[in-house]
């Protein structure tokens, strides 16, 4: 078997089985670190044993029997010297005829690592790490932190799990559906940071993160195949995914929705994503914010060119949206919709009510500038993508503002921030 | 497994007539359900004395150790099987008591 080989069936065992590993090993010895370190051991030896003595016919199983013997190992190792050692297992209902709501191991997992009274940023470093595989490089990475820092984020938050006991089980049917919240805000949260990948060095779309966060809600679906929002959620994160090459230009500048080259997104996604879409409407069951955000997708994805854009439906939902969720940023969202429907001048009104809870939001700004570009307010729209300019964290948005503002006719003493984007 | 849920406060007024009666509601619940262990109120922070006899020589201080907004206006101790188990129990302990509270697992 040759080399390329191999590391194509340890990769593929490393997607596939890394979650199972960790969540068995987690179970039977009561302790993520002995479960994390021990799955870590078993696929470094795969890489060593696996190009001389061959891929195994089960990788899964053979995986499972190396990490369990690393981890007793481990334990035999650490018994000696630390005796308490033994004592602090984690909890898990065990006991026979406990209902349980589904049955896969690594829903104790997810469920542990996005635990409500764990930091937000703690749930995406345990879940990336523990769930995902990530290593804790790519994860600091990703979050632009210290590799030292992101691994004392992650060995606090196992020593709280640990020292107060969060359990190490699916939560009861009664608290599942709340809990499966947690769970989509932590993967969408990862998903949004690839998407718009925040910092001057980095690149503008992390297709590792959107991918990981992808995956995930997957797999979350397949587990939880009745939730709304899990679906909505996939569905959402699908088609948004299948626009990511025509997101950006040549020069490594946002590309707006409506100026995207329809004919490269990926057909294959979108289709899922509306058979998801479909299959929610058809349940008739009311629709949570993310099978919302789901379905304006879906809209906007239905149409071959923007002038076809079903802009009635898509306020339709925005409307729906704001009855959910009266964030303000919900609020610019329905009236840019608003504006493509009655016109700039009816958008920007609505704009202008916001401005004082979002003036530190980058998209406020944007969302002006390009109204008053349109109402030919071109001083005003010059300063509002100033402001944009100065308060947008990714480099392709920063590109096509400052594109953007460059092109506004009119010559005008306001002062500019200059922003030289990097190029891509 | 025992879990300290301690009351957090920012003004010395005692609970109310309708807090106490709440509160014993939901103590009665504790002991019917095998979760309890200890539980009281404090006296305000002002009442405080900190003493100091590390040094075999008693140093008395009057007041609170730490002059802080918010302090302990008192706690529960409570039996139960793990974290999700105490935050239930302490989402009924703060509602009946008005007040926030904090959790933390004993060693």
């Amino acid at each position: 078997m040759n080399t390329i080989d191999v590391r194509e069936a340890v990769g593929r065992a490393h997607r596939e089985e890394w979650a199972r590993l960790v969540a068995a090993l987690t179970r039977r010895f009561g302790d993520l670190d002995i479960a994390e370190e021990a799955a870590a051991d078993a696929f470094a030896v795969a890489v060593r044993r696996w190009p001389d003595d061959g891929v195994p016919p089960n990788p899964g199983a053979w995986l499972t029997t190396t990490a369990t013997r690393k981890a007793i190992d481990r334990i035999r190792r650490e018994s000696k010297r630390d005796r308490k050692h033994r004592q602090a297992r984690m909890t898990y209902d065990d006991r026979p005829g406990t209902p349980e709501p589904i049955g896969d191991e690594r829903l104790r997992l997810i469920f542990t690592c996005c635990h409500p009274a764990l930091a937000m940023e703690s749930r995406v470093a345990l879940t990336l790490r523990l769930v995902g595989g990530l290593t804790m490089a790519e994860i600091a990475r990703a979050f632009l932190v210290q590799e030292s820092t992101m691994g004392q984020r992650i060995t606090r938050a196992k020593a709280k799990i640990k020292a107060a006991r969060i359990p190490y089980r699916v939560p009861s049917a009664h608290d599942l559906p709340a809990r499966v919240s947690g769970v989509l805000a932590v993967l969408y949260l990862v998903f949004n940071e690839g998407y718009l990948a925040t910092g001057p060095g980095t690149d503008p779309v992390r297709h590792d993160l959107t991918a990981e966060a992808i995956r995930l809600t997957r797999l979350i679906h397949a587990l939880v195949p009745g939730d709304g929002e899990a679906a909505g959620l996939l569905a959402l994160m699908l088609m948004t995914e299948a626009r990511r090459t025509a997101r950006l230009s040549g020069s490594g500048a946002l590309v707006p929705l409506g100026e995207q080259d329809r004919g490269t997104w990926d057909a294959e996604l979108i289709a899922e994503g509306h058979q998801l879409v479909r299959r929610r409407l058809a349940s008739g069951e009311p629709p949570g914010p993310y099978q919302i955000l789901a379905a304006i997708n879906a809209v906007h994805t239905s149409a071959r060119d923007v002038r076809d854009t079903d802009w009635p439906q898509v306020v339709a939902l925005y409307d729906q949206l704001a009855a959910l969720d009266p964030s303000p940023v919900v609020a610019l969202n329905r009236a840019i919709a608003v504006a493509e429907l009655d016109g700039a001048e009816v958008g920007l009104a609505l704009v202008d009510r916001l401005g004082d809870r979002l003036a530190g939001y980058h998209a406020y700004h944007a969302t002006r500038a390009d109204l008053l570009r349109r109402l030919e307010r071109d001083d005003e729209a010059h300063q509002a993508y100033g402001r944009a300019i100065e308060l947008a964290g990714n480099t392709a948005e920063t590109a096509h503002l400052t594109r953007l503002r460059d092109r506004l006719p009119v010559a005008h003493n306001a002062p500019s921030a200059t922003v030289i984007p990097e190029q891509a | 497994m025992q879990y300290l849920i301690s009351v957090i406060h920012d003004t010395s007024d005692l609970a109310t007539a309708e807090e106490d009666a709440a509160i014993d509601v939901f103590n009665d619940r504790l002991v019917a359900d095998g979760h309890w262990v200890f539980a009281g109120g404090l006296a305000g922070p002002a009442t405080a004395t900190v003493l100091d006899n590390r040094g075999g020589k008693a140093m008395l201080t009057d007041g609170p150790f730490l002059e802080s907004k918010e302090f302990l206006a008192g706690f529960w101790i409570i039996e139960a099987p793990d974290l999700d188990t105490a935050l239930d129990l302490a989402a009924e302990g703060s509602k009946a008591c008005n007040r926030r509270v904090e959790v933390r697992a004993f060693l």
